[in-house]
C-alpha cells in the first residue's frame, strides 16, 4: 500500500498569452512587426507598459506544484476555473510538457480528459467502441474481451451498428462513458468527465468510478464537485492560482475550497439605496443539505427613507458552472410586496423539494417595482448540497436548464430601524 | 485564508519517501529539452492505434458518397484520358515507345498516390486536434496513418493497369519484383514532406494553402506527362533532386521495363528522401511538445 504511484516535484507551466488556442499566420507576424511600434506608442501615452497584448506577455498557469500519490490512493484535486486543475492533468497525461520541474508517474496510466475523444460521427457505435479504446489505450484483444460488457453498461444493445450521427446526444455520451468505464490501467486520471447523460446514469457512472478506487487503481480525480471529490476520494489537493493551497483529508480540504467562495463578496449591479440586501440569516444550517428537501433561505432587507410600492421579487439559484437550475419569480404567484419605509424585513424564499445535484450553490436576488430595478446582486453564496443525498434520492435536479420547482414567499416586517 | 491542520500537511513527506512498486512502468515527465530520440520503440508499442486510425480513415473516405471507391478509378483514368488527349495525341509528347495511355497511367498511379498522402499528412497534425489535446500517444503516429491511407485507393486504381496493359498488350518483365520499392519510395516521399508541413501547420495555417499550389507545380516537375528523357543526360542527376522524379521512372520502369533503368537520378532521389525524412522526423519530434498549446 504505501508504493508510490505519482511523485511531482516543483512543476511549473509558461504559456505565452495567446498562444494558446490561437495559432499564428505568418501575415500576422508580418502584421505584428509593423503594427507594434505604433501599438507601443499608443500604450505609452495611454500610460501602458508598451507590451503587445500577445507576443512576449507570458502567464504561470501552475507555479511549483509539488504532491504524491500512493498506489491504490484516490485523490482529488479541485480549484476555481482557471486554478490550472486541467493543466495538470494535462502534464501528467503527457499531452504537454511542463516548463519546469518533473513528474514520475510509476505504472500504466490511463487518462480521460474527455469522453469519446475519437469518435467519429460516420462509424456506427460498434467501430466507434474499437476505434476509441485503441485511442485509450486499450488493446484489440482486451476491446474485444468487454465488448458485450460496454453494450450492455451503454444500454444501446440494437443501435450498437448504427453510425453515432444518428444517435441522440444521450446515446451519444452514455457509449462514450462506457467505453472510458471499462478502461483499466493502473493509474487512472480523469477529469470531469462524470457528469454525463441523465441522472441515472450519472448514478452509473459514479459507482462504476466508486468501484473502481475500491478495486486498488490509483485515481487522479479532477474536480469543481466538491460533493463528488468527497464521496470518492480519501485525500484531495486544493489548487489556487497555479499553485497548492491545501492538501490532506477531502472533507477538511473541501471544506477550505467552500471557504473561498463565502469569501468572494456578491456582486452588486444594482444598487439604490432604497432596498438593502442584509444577508441570507440562516446561510450557516444551509452547508450539506439534502437536494431532495424543502429549502428556506431567509433573507435579511432593510428599507431606506422612501416606502415602495408592488415590489417584484425574483430569485435565481446558480449552480458552480454559472448555470441557472431553479429560477423563481415573484410574477408567477402574483404577489408583490409593500415595504414601509426605514424599517427591517425578512423575506422567506422557500423552494419545494428543488431535487438538487451536489455542490456549492448561489443565488441571484432581483427586486424591482413598475418604474425601477431596487436591488440586484449576483453571486450571493447561498447553500452547498451533500453528496449523500445524490446516493440517496430518486432524482438530480440536471442543470440543462432553469427549472420552476414550486416555491412561496413571506414577508416579516420585523422592526422599525433609524436611517443610518 | 486559513491553513490546514499540521496533521495533513505531515502527510506528505511521507509519502514522498515512499519507494515505488517494483516491476512497474516509468512515465518521467521532463521539460522539453530541444531535439530529442526518435523512440521508434514506443512507437512500435503504438502499432495498434496506428491500424485503427488507418482504417478510420479508409472507413469514413468513401462515406456518404454516391459512387464510392470508384472515385479512387475516376481521378486517375480522367486524368490519364486528358494527358493522352492533349499531351499524346496533339502535343505528340514523346513516351520513350510506350503507348502513351500506359505510360501516363503508370506515373499517375504513383503520382496520385503522393499527392494524396501528401495532402492527407500535412493536414494529419491539425485534423487531428481533438486526439492531440486530450490523449497521449506517439504524435508519428498521425502523419504516418495520413500516409499509409493512400494505399487503398492506390490499389483499387491498380487494377485499372493490369487491364490497360492486357489491352495493349504489355507483358511485364522481372523488373516488376522491384515495384514495391518504389512504392515504399513515393510513399516515403510524401511522409518525409508531410512531416515537415503538419507540424509547420500547427504554428502557421499557411501550409493549408500552400499544399495545393505546392502539389501542382511538383506535378510539372516531375516526368508524369513527359518522359525524363526529354532532360539532358547531364541534367538527370540534377532532375533527381525531384524524389518524385526518381519515384515516377522507377515506376514506368518496373511495370514496362522498356525504359532504361533510372540509376543515377534514382540514387540522388533515394539519397534526397533519407534526408529529408530523417531531418523530418527529427524536426516532428522537435516540435510536437509545443503541439497542445498552441494547436
Amino acid at each position: 500500500m504505501s508504493d508510490i504511484a505519482i511523485r511531482c516535484e516543483g512543476i511549473a507551466k509558461q504559456y505565452r498569452i495567446g498562444q494558446r488556442e490561437s495559432y499564428r499566420a505568418l501575415r500576422d507576424t508580418v502584421t505584428d512587426a509593423v503594427t507594434a511600434p505604433f501599438r507601443r506608442v499608443r500604450a505609452a501615452l495611454r500610460g501602458g507598459n508598451g507590451q503587445s497584448p500577445k507576443g512576449t506577455a507570458t502567464i504561470w498557469a501552475l507555479k511549483d506544484i509539488s504532491f504524491a500519490v500512493r498506489t491504490g490512493e484516490v485523490v482529488g484535486i479541485i480549484g476555481r476555473n482557471g486554478a490550472g486543475k486541467s493543466t495538470l492533468l494535462k502534464i501528467l497525461s503527457r499531452i504537454t510538457n511542463p516548463t519546469r520541474g518533473s513528474a514520475d508517474i510509476y505504472g500504466r496510466v490511463g487518462s480521460l480528459l474527455e469522453v469519446g475523444t475519437g469518435f467519429h460521427p460516420e462509424l456506427t457505435g460498434r467501430e466507434n467502441v474499437y476505434l476509441n479504446g485503441a485511442i485509450l489505450g486499450m488493446k484489440k484483444a482486451e476491446i474485444a474481451r468487454k465488448f458485450d460488457e460496454i453494450v450492455d453498461f451503454a444500454e444501446l444493445d440494437e443501435f450498437i451498428d448504427t453510425p453515432v450521427k444518428r444517435y441522440s446526444s444521450g446515446m451519444y455520451v452514455r457509449l462514450a462513458f462506457a467505453v472510458a468505464a471499462h478502461l483499466e490501467p493502473e493509474i487512472l486520471i480523469v477529469d470531469e468527465v462524470l457528469a454525463v447523460g441523465d441522472a441515472q446514469f450519472q448514478k452509473k457512472c459514479i459507482s462504476r468510478m466508486q468501484k473502481v478506487g475500491e478495486s486498488g487503481h490509483t485515481v487522479l480525480l479532477v474536480s469543481h464537485n466538491v460533493a463528488l471529490v468527497e464521496a470518492l476520494c480519501r485525500r484531495a489537493i486544493l489548487l489556487e492560482k497555479g499553485e497548492v493551497v491545501a492538501r490532506g483529508a477531502a472533507s477538511q480540504v473541501t471544506a477550505e475550497y467552500n471557504a473561498m467562495f463565502s469569501d468572494r463578496n456578491e456582486i452588486h449591479r444594482e444598487n439604490t439605496g432604497e432596498l438593502i440586501f442584509e444577508g441570507i440569516r440562516n446561510r450557516a444550517d444551509l452547508d450539506g443539505i439534502s437536494g431532495a428537501d424543502d429549502l428556506a433561505f431567509r433573507i435579511g432587507l432593510r428599507t431606506g427613507p422612501r416606502p415602495l410600492q408592488s415590489v417584484y421579487v425574483d430569485f435565481a439559484l446558480v449552480n458552480e458552472r454559472g448555470q441557472w437550475v431553479v429560477h423563481s419569480r415573484a410574477k408567477f404567484l402574483d404577489r408583490s410586496f409593500h415595504f414601509e419605509p426605514h424599517s427591517r424585513w425578512e423575506l422567506v424564499y422557500m423552494i419545494k423539494a428543488p431535487m438538487l445535484a451536489p455542490g456549492q450553490y448561489h443565488l441571484t436576488l432581483y427586486a424591482a417595482d413598475a418604474g425601477q430595478t431596487h436591488l440586484w446582486i449576483e453571486h450571493i453564496d447561498a447553500c452547498s448540497v451533500s453528496a449523500r443525498s445524490h446516493f440517496g434520492s430518486a432524482g438530480v435536479l440536471d442543470v440543462l436548464g432553469a427549472t420552476v420547482p414550486p416555491f412561496e414567499l413571506e414577508l416579516r416586517k420585523e422592526c422599525n430601524s433609524h436611517p443610518s | 485564508m486559513a491553513t490546514l491542520s499540521g496533521e495533513a500537511l505531515r502527510l506528505e513527506p511521507q509519502v514522498a519517501a515512499a519507494a515505488p512498486g517494483p516491476g512497474l512502468l516509468h512515465v518521467a515527465i521532463r521539460p522539453a529539452r530541444g531535439w530529442t530520440g526518435l523512440n521508434l520503440g514506443e512507437l512500435w508499442q503504438y502499432r495498434e492505434l496506428l491500424f485503427f486510425l488507418i482504417w478510420r480513415d479508409i472507413k469514413v473516405r468513401y462515406k456518404q458518397t454516391a459512387l464510392g471507391a470508384a472515385w479512387a478509378i475516376l481521378q486517375p483514368v480522367f486524368s490519364m484520358v486528358v494527358f493522352s488527349l492533349f499531351f499524346g495525341r496533339l502535343a505528340k509528347v514523346p513516351s520513350d515507345g510506350i503507348p502513351y495511355p500506359v505510360f501516363a497511367y503508370c506515373a499517375l498511379l504513383p503520382w496520385q498516390l503522393f499527392a494524396y498522402a501528401l495532402a492527407e499528412s500535412s493536414n494529419s497534425v491539425v485534423a487531428n486536434e481533438r486526439l492531440i489535446t486530450k490523449v497521449y500517444f506517439p504524435r508519428l503516429v498521425i502523419p504516418i496513418a495520413g500516409v499509409l491511407a493512400g494505399l487503398v485507393d492506390f490499389a483499387i486504381a491498380f487494377s485499372v493497369l493490369i487491364f490497360l496493359m492486357l489491352r495493349y498488350g504489355i507483358v511485364p518483365t522481372w523488373t516488376i519484383a522491384t515495384l514495391p520499392l518504389f512504392v515504399l519510395l513515393a510513399i516515403l516521399t510524401a511522409l518525409a514532406v508531410g512531416l515537415w508541413l503538419s507540424a509547420l501547420n500547427v504554428q502557421y495555417r499557411d501550409v493549408r494553402y500552400t499544399v495545393g499550389f505546392l502539389t501542382q507545380i511538383w506535378l510539372f516537375l516531375s516526368p508524369v506527362a513527359y518522359p525524363s528523357s526529354l532532360v539532358p543526360e547531364r541534367w538527370r542527376p540534377l532532375y533527381g533532386l525531384n524524389p518524385m522524379a526518381g519515384v515516377v521512372e522507377g515506376f514506368r520502369w518496373a511495370l514496362v521495363g522498356k525504359t532504361p533503368p533510372p540509376g543515377a537520378m534514382l540514387a540522388v532521389s533515394v539519397a534526397v528522401v533519407i534526408l529529408l525524412l530523417v531531418g523530418g522526423l527529427f524536426y516532428f519530434r522537435r516540435m510536437e511538445n509545443s503541439f497542445a498549446d498552441v494547436i
